[in-house]
C-alpha cells in the first residue's frame, strides 16, 4: 500500500473559549492527518467538540473562541496565521467548504436558489453572471434537481427539506472545493431522504475527487460512508482507526460503551447498555482520562495520569491505559464480541471468495 | 418467550385498552384543507407496547394528538377502555381521558416550562384535578415519581435549565407518570437526545411497562428503535396505514413496498453490510396499479394486515413460500 497524499494535517490543537469570565477548553491537544480523497467520520456526543474542531479548518470559531495552541497545515499553509475574513477568502468555501445540518437555517429565505448559487461562483471565481448561472444550472442538475431551469428563480420555502440541502450541496460544491466538511448532514432529514444525500455525497465525492469530513453522531451512518473514524470525547480523539478496525475491533472503552448502547445489537429483554453519569465539564482541567468516571473498566491510573496512544495496528491508535502490556486483560461487553465474531467472518469470506 | 409477549397474548382475548376506528383528520384553512389522516384503525391491547412509525409529514403525531383530544377527529371513533373519547363527550369523560392518557413528546427542552420548579412541573396534573388531600401527600406524589424515574428529591427545588437532555426527559416522564395513567403516548421520546443518554429513557420506558404494566403507544422514525421497544408496529405513509404485523414478523417478512424501502433505508452501524446494501426507492404511481381494483386492509399471514388489491395480495401470499 502507497502511502496516502495528506492534504491536511492539525498537531497538537488547542482550543479555548472565554464563557462569562470562564475559560472552557474545548479541544485538548488533537493531532489528526486528512489523507487526500478518504471519508474521515468523527464521532461524539454533543459538547465533545467535533464540530468546534472543524470550525478551525475554516477560521469560523465564534469571537469568544481562538486557537491556544498548535499548528493546522493545508497544502503547505499555515491556517492558524490567518485572522481576518479577507485572509480567509481564498481557504473558507473555496478550498474548503462545509454543509450545515440545517438546510433551512442555512439557506437564506428571502433570497432565489439561484441567486443563492451564483453569488458564491461570482465572488470566488470572478465570472461574469451569465457564467455563472450556467455553472450553477449544472450543479443543480448534478445533484439531482429535475427542471433546474424552472426551479432556478424558486425560493427556499418552495423546495422540501432534502431538496434544500441538495441546493446547500452544490453551493458548498461551486468552487470545487478540496475538503467538503458534512457537519450532521442528514440529521434533519428522514430515513429515506438521508440514504438518497448520502449516496449524492458518495457519487459527487467520486466525481470531484474531493476530501470528505463527516461529522455525526449516528453509527449507522459513520458505518455508510467512512473510509476512516475519529471517536471523540471531552475535547479529545480517544481512538481512531479505519472503519472496519473501528467497529469490528474497537479497543476504547468508551468506544465499546457507544457501541453497546446501541439498539440494534440489544437482545429485546435486556436492558440497553446506557453510559452512566455525562461528561466532564471542560471549564476545569482534567486529571487523568477524561472519560474514567464513566468507565466500568477504569484502572487506578486513569484518575491519576492521562494515557498516551498505543498502536493497534499501522492505520489503528487508541488513548487508554488497557493496552499499555502492565494492565490487566479486559474482558469487552457482549455487543462488542458479537461485532468482533462478525468482522472475523466477513473476513473469512471475503479472502475465501478472493481464492 | 419474555412476558411482554405473554401479557400481549393474553390480552388478545380480552377488549382492547384503546381502539381507533376509521379515524380521519382534516385541516382546514379558510378555502383549503387538508387530510391529514385517512381511514385508519387499530388496536391497543393492555400491556402493549405499539408503535407508529413513519416520515415527518405522515400523520404519526396527529394521530396521537387526535387520541388526547388536541386535534378533533373529523369522521371516525376512538374508543379507550370501551368507551367512546372521540367527537362530543362529556366534562367527566374529559379529565377521564386526560388523568389515563398521558403524553411524553419528543424536545424537552421544548417541552418544560422555565420558569417554573421541577416541583411545580410534575405536581401540576395533581393541582390541576385535586388530587391530594395535604401538601404533604402532594410533596409524596411528586417525590416518588422523581425516584421512580432515577432523579433525586433535591432535584424538585431546581429549575429546568440546571438539568440536561436526558434528566429534563425524565422529568417529562416524571410529571407523566404522576397521574398514574394506563396509557402513555410517547411522541419521538429520544429522537432530540444523545446517544449515551438515549439507551436510559429507553430503559426506563421499557422498566415502567414491565413494573406497572402501562400501554405505549411509540410514535417514531427510528425502526431500529422501534424494533427493540415494541410488540407490534404499524407503517404509516401519507396519513394511511400501509402495514401491520408483530414486530419480529414485520422484519422477517416485510410486504408493502413502502415497509421495504423503509427498512433498505435505515442505516446500520455495521461497515461490511453498509456498503453492499441495496437502497429500495418507494414509488407510489409505478408501484401500483389500482386501476383494476382498489385497495383494501387484508390480512395476508395471521395477525399480518397489508394494504392491498387482490391482485397484489396474491403476489405477497407468494412472496415468502
Amino acid at each position: 500500500m502507497d502511502t496516502p497524499n495528506i492534504i491536511l494535517s492539525a498537531k497538537d490543537l488547542v482550543v479555548k473559549f472565554r464563557v462569562r469570565n470562564k475559560e472552557l477548553t474545548a479541544i485538548r491537544h488533537i493531532s489528526l492527518d486528512l489523507f487526500e480523497g478518504e471519508t474521515l467520520a468523527i464521532v461524539g456526543e454533543s459538547g465533545s467538540g467535533k464540530t468546534v474542531l472543524t470550525k478551525t479548518f475554516t477560521g469560523m470559531l465564534e469571537s469568544n473562541g481562538r486557537i491556544d495552541n498548535g499548528s493546522i497545515i493545508f497544502e503547505g499553509q499555515e491556517l492558524t496565521k490567518l485572522k481576518t475574513d479577507k485572509q480567509w477568502e481564498t481557504i473558507r468555501g473555496a478550498k474548503i467548504s462545509t454543509v450545515f445540518q440545517d438546510p433551512m437555517t442555512s439557506l437564506n429565505p428571502l433570497k432565489r436558489i439561484g441567486i443563492q448559487i451564483t453569488e458564491v461562483i461570482e465572488k470566488h471565481q470572478k465570472l461574469p453572471s451569465a457564467e455563472a448561472k450556467k455553472i450553477a444550472l449544472n450543479l443543480m442538475e448534478r445533484v439531482g434537481i429535475k427542471n433546474a431551469e424552472q426551479r432556478f428563480t424558486d425560493y427556499p420555502f418552495q423546495y422540501s427539506g432534502g431538496m434544500r440541502q441538495r441546493i446547500v450541496i452544490a453551493i458548498a460544491l461551486a468552487c470545487k472545493p478540496r475538503i467538503l466538511i458534512c457537519d450532521e448532514p442528514t440529521t434533519a432529514l428522514d430515513v429515506t431522504i438521508q440514504a438518497q444525500i448520502l449516496d449524492l455525497i458518495r457519487n459527487l465525492q467520486r466525481e470531484y475527487g474531493f476530501t470528505t469530513i463527516y461529522i455525526t453522531h449516528d453509527l449507522g451512518v459513520v458505518a455508510n460512508v467512512a473510509d476512516r473514524v475519529a471517536v471523540m470525547y471531552a475535547g479529545q480523539i480517544v481512538e481512531y482507526g479505519t472503519v472496519r478496525e473501528i467497529f469490528y475491533d474497537p479497543k476504547h472503552p468508551y468506544t465499546w460503551a457507544l457501541i453497546s448502547s446501541l439498539p440494534t445489537l440489544a437482545e429485546k429483554d435486556k436492558p440497553l447498555y446506557a453510559i452512566p453519569g455525562t461528561p466532564p465539564t471542560l471549564f476545569s482541567d482534567i486529571k487523568g482520562d477524561a472519560f474514567a468516571p464513566r468507565n466500568r473498566y477504569a484502572l487506578k491510573i486513569d484518575f491519576e495520569e492521562e494515557p498516551p496512544f498505543y498502536q493497534v495496528s499501522p492505520t489503528h491508535f487508541a488513548k487508554t491505559w488497557l493496552l499499555d502490556p502492565r494492565a490487566p486483560q479486559a474482558e469487552p461487553p457482549d455487543a462488542v464480541k458479537i461485532m468482533r465474531e462478525r468482522g472475523r467472518k466477513n473476513t473469512k469470506q471475503t479472502s475465501e471468495a478472493q481464492q | 418467550m419474555n412476558a411482554a409477549v405473554n401479557a400481549a397474548a393474553n390480552a388478545r382475548n380480552n377488549e382492547p385498552l384503546l381502539s381507533v376506528k376509521n379515524l380521519e383528520v382534516t385541516f382546514k384553512n379558510g378555502n383549503t384543507s387538508f387530510t391529514a389522516v385517512r381511514d385508519v384503525s387499530f388496536d391497543i391491547m393492555e400491556g402493549e407496547s405499539f408503535a407508529l412509525v413513519g416520515e415527518s409529514g405522515s400523520g404519526k403525531t396527529t394521530i396521537g394528538r387526535t387520541i388526547i383530544r388536541i386535534n378533533p377527529a373529523s369522521k371516525g371513533e376512538i374508543y379507550f377502555k370501551g368507551k367512546r373519547i372521540s367527537g362530543i363527550i362529556d366534562k367527566e369523560t374529559d379529565s377521564w381521558v386526560i388523568r389515563n392518557i398521558q403524553m411524553i413528546f419528543q424536545d424537552p427542552m421544548a417541552s418544560l416550562n422555565e420558569r417554573a420548579t421541577i416541583d411545580y412541573i410534575v405536581s401540576e396534573g395533581l393541582y390541576n384535578f385535586n388530587l391530594f388531600s395535604s401538601e404533604e401527600e402532594r410533596r409524596e406524589k411528586a417525590f416518588r415519581a422523581l425516584r421512580d424515574v432515577g432523579l433525586l428529591e433535591e432535584h424538585a427545588e431546581r429549575y429546568p435549565h440546571e438539568f440536561s437532555g436526558g434528566q429534563r426527559q425524565r422529568i417529562c416522564i416524571a410529571r407523566v407518570l404522576v397521574m398514574e395513567p394506563n396509557f402513555i403516548i410517547a411522541d419521538e421520546p429520544i429522537s432530540a437526545l444523545d446517544v449515551s443518554i438515549r439507551a436510559q429513557v429507553l430503559n426506563l420506558l421499557k422498566d415502567l411497562k414491565k413494573e406497572r404494566g402501562l400501554s405505549y403507544l411509540f410514535i417514531a422514525h427510528d425502526l431500529t428503535v422501534v424494533r427493540y421497544f415494541a410488540d407490534r408496529i404499524a407503517v404509516i405513509h401519507q396519513g394511511e396505514l400501509k402495514e401491520l404485523a408483530r414486530t419480529e414478523e414485520l422484519f422477517s417478512r416485510p410486504l408493502h413496498p413502502y415497509t421495504r424501502s423503509l427498512l433498505s433505508a435505515v442505516p446500520l452501524p455495521d461497515p461490511d453490510l453498509e456498503k453492499n446494501k441495496k437502497l429500495l426507492v418507494y414509488d407510489p404511481a409505478t408501484m401500483h396499479d389500482y386501476s383494476k381494483g382498489l385497495p383494501s386492509w387484508r390480512e395476508i399471514f395471521p395477525g399480518h394486515f397489508v394494504l392491498a388489491n387482490d391482485k397484489e395480495a396474491e403476489e405477497y401470499q407468494e412472496m415468502y413460500r
